[in-house]
């Protein structure tokens, strides 16, 4: 390390939260190896410009995060002494005390700490306590605002506005400057008086009626009220308006409350509209169906609600995965090439695919697009779950003998919890339903063996088998 | 603004304001850019305070305060002569985006009384926030109000639209529900709670959109006998069971149109304060039911002092405790000293010795710490004996503004 300066450098800066002008004037003095004790910062107009000596620039600064975000906030205090206290922050981590806000007890790092903290709230405040109001103008409907925040915070404030309100075009005037945000960027200018905002706005009384409605006469504490919203802040807030009046009326209020007698209901207990209330529900598959039409889907991509098809009180319901792609534009179950094969199996056994109730645990065709084609997207475990109730009610309505899961999804659909389907194939039960496990047939479709591929259609065959004898029994 | 709009919403606010709930936070940081309205900031913003000192940060409101049950603590009971007021869906809409659009606040709140049928009533609400998020473009906070009696399937439904679901509680125990709200059922809330739960964590892990703000609840304090004990060790199980984001305790206020059953009293709000506090300890500081419980007396919390206090001057042979050496769990069960401020303790540490003066810095809780801590400079050994070290530390009983 040189030698310090023999005489006192001057920094000139910008008013308000000159952040760029701080950087690099930290950048020159710490390449100039010059202590926070030989440099004066001065800022705004009143500073003498033509005492401040040039320094050569000097290499970008690596601060650590948490510094670079402290400098970021204080910068915008209305404190003058806010870049001497910042550049002894900055001189103190370069020269070996990398850790330095880690200890926030050290006196410098408290009181910088303090300043950041009066920021972050100066900021939050702004966020919260700004109120446009709506103007028509010739090219458009237009959102403005006056604030007068305590520090030089305008342009650190406005991005939670641009994010917020991006649709709309929007001005923030203070007593320091503007911004307005208009055609998807933030333009800056110069300091505004109040008279330049609007005068009132329309929903402004109904805001006041809400805020109104919404106080508890019976907690008045106007101490918290006040901790959180200073008064300072009231005067360009519409509802505060209305303070006054409501704490002076609430002891009365309140008393009133006490005092009155419990009153005996004037209408007549609606037991009809209880009983009906409690019997509510849908009590037919084809009131279960109008729901299940009618909802989101649970599952992205899917275009309509695939509906169960077959006989009330059904000898066999099978539950399938989801619809797949032909399902989805025909509106019907099983008719995709895994439902041909099921036809087949079917077939051999002698079951009458008119007798059988045929539905999917996922009611809807979940898929993603690539290019033309849909291709098919297994439902995740909670997505199938999402569609747990719907199938339970349906099989309460249908009342099948029995209940054929092909397939670890229809096994989870209808027990809640993953089954391998393996070590489980054959007969079993689904909490108080008599089913029967077996493999879902895309599964024989997909095989790469042909030999494989008969050997396992065979046995789904001999499945079908068992599945008409349990049904029969 | 029209007159009938203005008058219903006096009404539906008025009838949705016993509700503690205000939190806007929880939810996913997003903006939604410049075709749609809104974002979320994850912690939530507080837009106004009212007189009682609350935040108003949702537009919180019922659809509509018919309502068929007959709970005795809620204003809006079927047998309360309370005036009544229907929203349309479209009306609510309206009401939150042009709200929302002058900045006065950070969402909806939509709760709502029982018409027709419990479905009928949740339908129509996930229709509010379906057409919010879809026709708006809305990218602003929604908390919806599920009705547990309702169809399980809107459940799935309405955590698609919702940033936070919640089912009221309202009372600890299910014989109170049983005396107090006929058409509750503690069961059938658990199930909902748990339905809830499920969805949330599976859909966290699956990476998909199901109120990513999670689950709170409400308990009513005060309506009936439940000890503090209770009432916590309620929350402590829906916390274990349900991961629940907060539980809000709502003390029993005076209502217009009170029910025979359930006289009035002045709110107990220093009651509901200590218990807020003992909450705290209890989710972030380590603390067993059994432990807060002991700081008081016959399952009730200490009214004059906080829990930790309580606890802490139950437990003095604990203390003192030296700032530089002890462990985590240790310093965050001195009074005075809170989670940022022990972790901040903990950070300074590594690089330096603590001191008085260095702490003062640290927290403003100084004054109640001291007699429970050492430094190099300060070792409390006669002061922790003392018989009136609980009046020492203890705040000046204050003056609540309505009630003593």
């Amino acid at each position: 390390m040189g030698r310090a300066a023999p005489s006192l450098v001057q920094i000139q800066l910008g008013a308000g939260a000159d952040l760029d002008g701080f950087r690099a004037a930290a950048r020159s003095l710490i390449a100039a190896n010059l202590p926070p004790e030989a440099v004066v910062f001065t800022s705004g107009e009143a500073a003498d410009l033509f005492g401040a000596p040039v320094l050569p620039e000097g290499e970008p600064l690596s601060l650590p995060r948490a510094a670079a975000d402290l400098v970021g906030l204080v910068a915008c205090h209305r404190d003058p002494e806010r870049w001497a206290l910042l550049y002894r922050l900055i001189w103190r981590l370069t020269l070996g005390e990398k850790a330095l806000l880690e200890v926030m007890s050290d006196p410098l790092v408290h009181r910088l700490a303090m300043m950041g903290k009066a920021i972050r709230r100066d900021l939050h405040k702004m966020h919260a306590f700004v109120r446009f109001r709506r103007v028509e103008t010739a090219e458009g409907e237009r959102y403005i605002a006056w604030f007068e925040p305590d520090n030089h915070i305008l342009a650190a404030a406005a991005p939670f506005f641009r994010n917020r309100f991006g649709a709309l075009d929007w001005t923030i005037l203070t007593p320091e400057g503007r911004v307005r945000w208009t055609g998807g960027a933030l333009h800056y200018g110069p300091p505004a008086t109040r008279d330049e905002a609007p005068e009132g706005d329309g929903f402004e009384a109904g805001w006041r009626d809400y805020y109104e409605s919404t106080f508890n006469p019976a907690r008045l504490n106007t101490t918290a009220m006040r901790a959180e919203m200073p008064k300072k802040y009231w005067r360009n807030m519409p509802e505060t308006a209305a303070i006054p009046a409501l704490v002076r009326a609430a002891t009365a209020r309140v008393g009133d409350m006490m005092e009155r007698e419990p009153a005996l209901p004037v209408k007549r207990n609606p037991d009809r509209a209880v009983a009906a209330m409690q019997a509510a529900g849908p009590r037919s598959l084809e009131q279960l169906n109008r729901i299940i039409s009618a909802s989101e889907p649970l599952v992205p991509g899917a275009t309509r609600a695939v509906l169960g098809e077959g006989p009330v009180g059904a000898a066999i319901a099978f539950v399938g995965e989801q619809p797949g792609d032909q399902e989805d534009l025909e509106g019907r179950p099983f008719i995709g090439p895994a439902g041909q094969l099921l036809d087949r199996a079917l077939a051999e056994a002698g079951i009458d695919r008119a007798s059988v109730y045929l539905t999917n645990a996922v009611k809807h065709f979940k898929f993603v697009r690539r290019g033309t084609r849909r291709i098919h997207d297994s439902p995740t475990a909670g997505e199938v779950k999402h569609y747990r109730w719907w199938l339970e009610r349906e099989l309460d309505l249908v009342r099948p003998g029995l209940v054929v899961a092909p397939g670890a999804t229809a096994a989870l659909a209808l027990t809640g919890t993953a089954i391998p389907i393996g070590r489980n194939r054959g007969p079993f039960r689904f909490g108080e339903r008599p089913g029967f496990l077996t493999v879902h047939p895309s599964s024989l479709l997909r095989h790469p063996d042909p030999e494989a591929r008969e050997e396992g259609f065979a046995a789904y065959c001999e499945d079908m088998r068992r599945i008409r004898d349990l049904a029969a029994a | 603004m029209d007159e009938t709009l203005s008058k219903k919403l006096r009404i539906l606010a008025d009838a949705a304001k016993y509700d503690a709930s205000c939190a806007s936070s929880g939810a996913p940081k997003r903006a939604a850019g410049t075709k749609g309205l809104g974002s979320t900031t994850g912690s939530g913003i507080c837009h106004a305070y009212t007189p009682d000192g609350r935040c108003i940060s949702l537009l919180k409101i019922l659809l509509t305060n018919y309502c068929l049950y007959d709970c005795a603590y809620c204003i809006n009971r079927r047998s309360s002569n309370v005036r009544r007021a229907r929203f349309t869906v479209q009306e609510v809409v309206d009401l939150t985006v042009n709200f929302y659009k002058r900045n006065y606040i950070e969402g909806l709140f939509l709760s709502s009384g029982i018409v027709k049928t419990p479905d009928h009533t949740m339908e129509e609400m996930i229709e509010v926030a379906k057409k919010l998020r879809r026709e708006h473009r809305f990218a602003g906070y929604i908390h919806l109000k599920t009705i547990p009696e309702a169809s399980p399937w809107l459940i799935e439904q309405a955590g698609l639209w919702a940033d936070r679901l919640s089912i009221n509680l309202e009372l600890p125990n299910q014989q109170s529900l049983e005396t107090l709200a006929p058409e509750k059922n503690g069961g059938t809330i658990r199930a909902a709670m748990g339905q809830m739960h499920e969805r949330i964590v599976e859909a966290k892990a699956e990476k998909r959109r199901f109120s990513p703000a999670g689950q709170s609840t409400q308990m009513i304090v005060g309506a009936d006998a439940t000890t503090d004990e209770g009432v916590l060790r309620t929350s402590d199980g829906l916390y274990r069971r349900y991961a629940l984001r907060r539980v809000y305790y709502s003390a029993f206020s005076p209502i217009p149109e009170p029910s025979k059953v359930l006289p009035l009293k002045a709110p107990p709000l220093q009651r509901e304060h200590r218990l807020y506090q003992a909450d705290w300890l209890l989710r972030f500081y380590g603390f067993s039911v059994d432990e807060v419980a002991a700081g008081g007396d016959a399952g009730m919390l200490d009214l004059d002092i906080d829990p930790k206090l309580a606890w802490a001057l139950k437990h003095r042979e604990r203390f003192p405790v030296d700032v530089n050496t002890a462990d985590r769990e240790l310093l965050l069960r001195v009074p005075g000293l809170g989670t940022r401020v022990v972790d901040r303790i903990i950070a300074a540490r590594r690089h330096t010795t603590l001191r008085l003066d260095d702490l003062a810095r640290l927290t403003p809780g100084l004054k109640r710490a001291r007699p429970f801590l050492i430094t190099p400079d300060h070792r409390p050994t006669r002061l922790i004996d003392r018989q009136d070290l609980r009046a020492r530390i203890a705040p000046k009983p204050a003056q609540l503004e309505l009630f003593g």
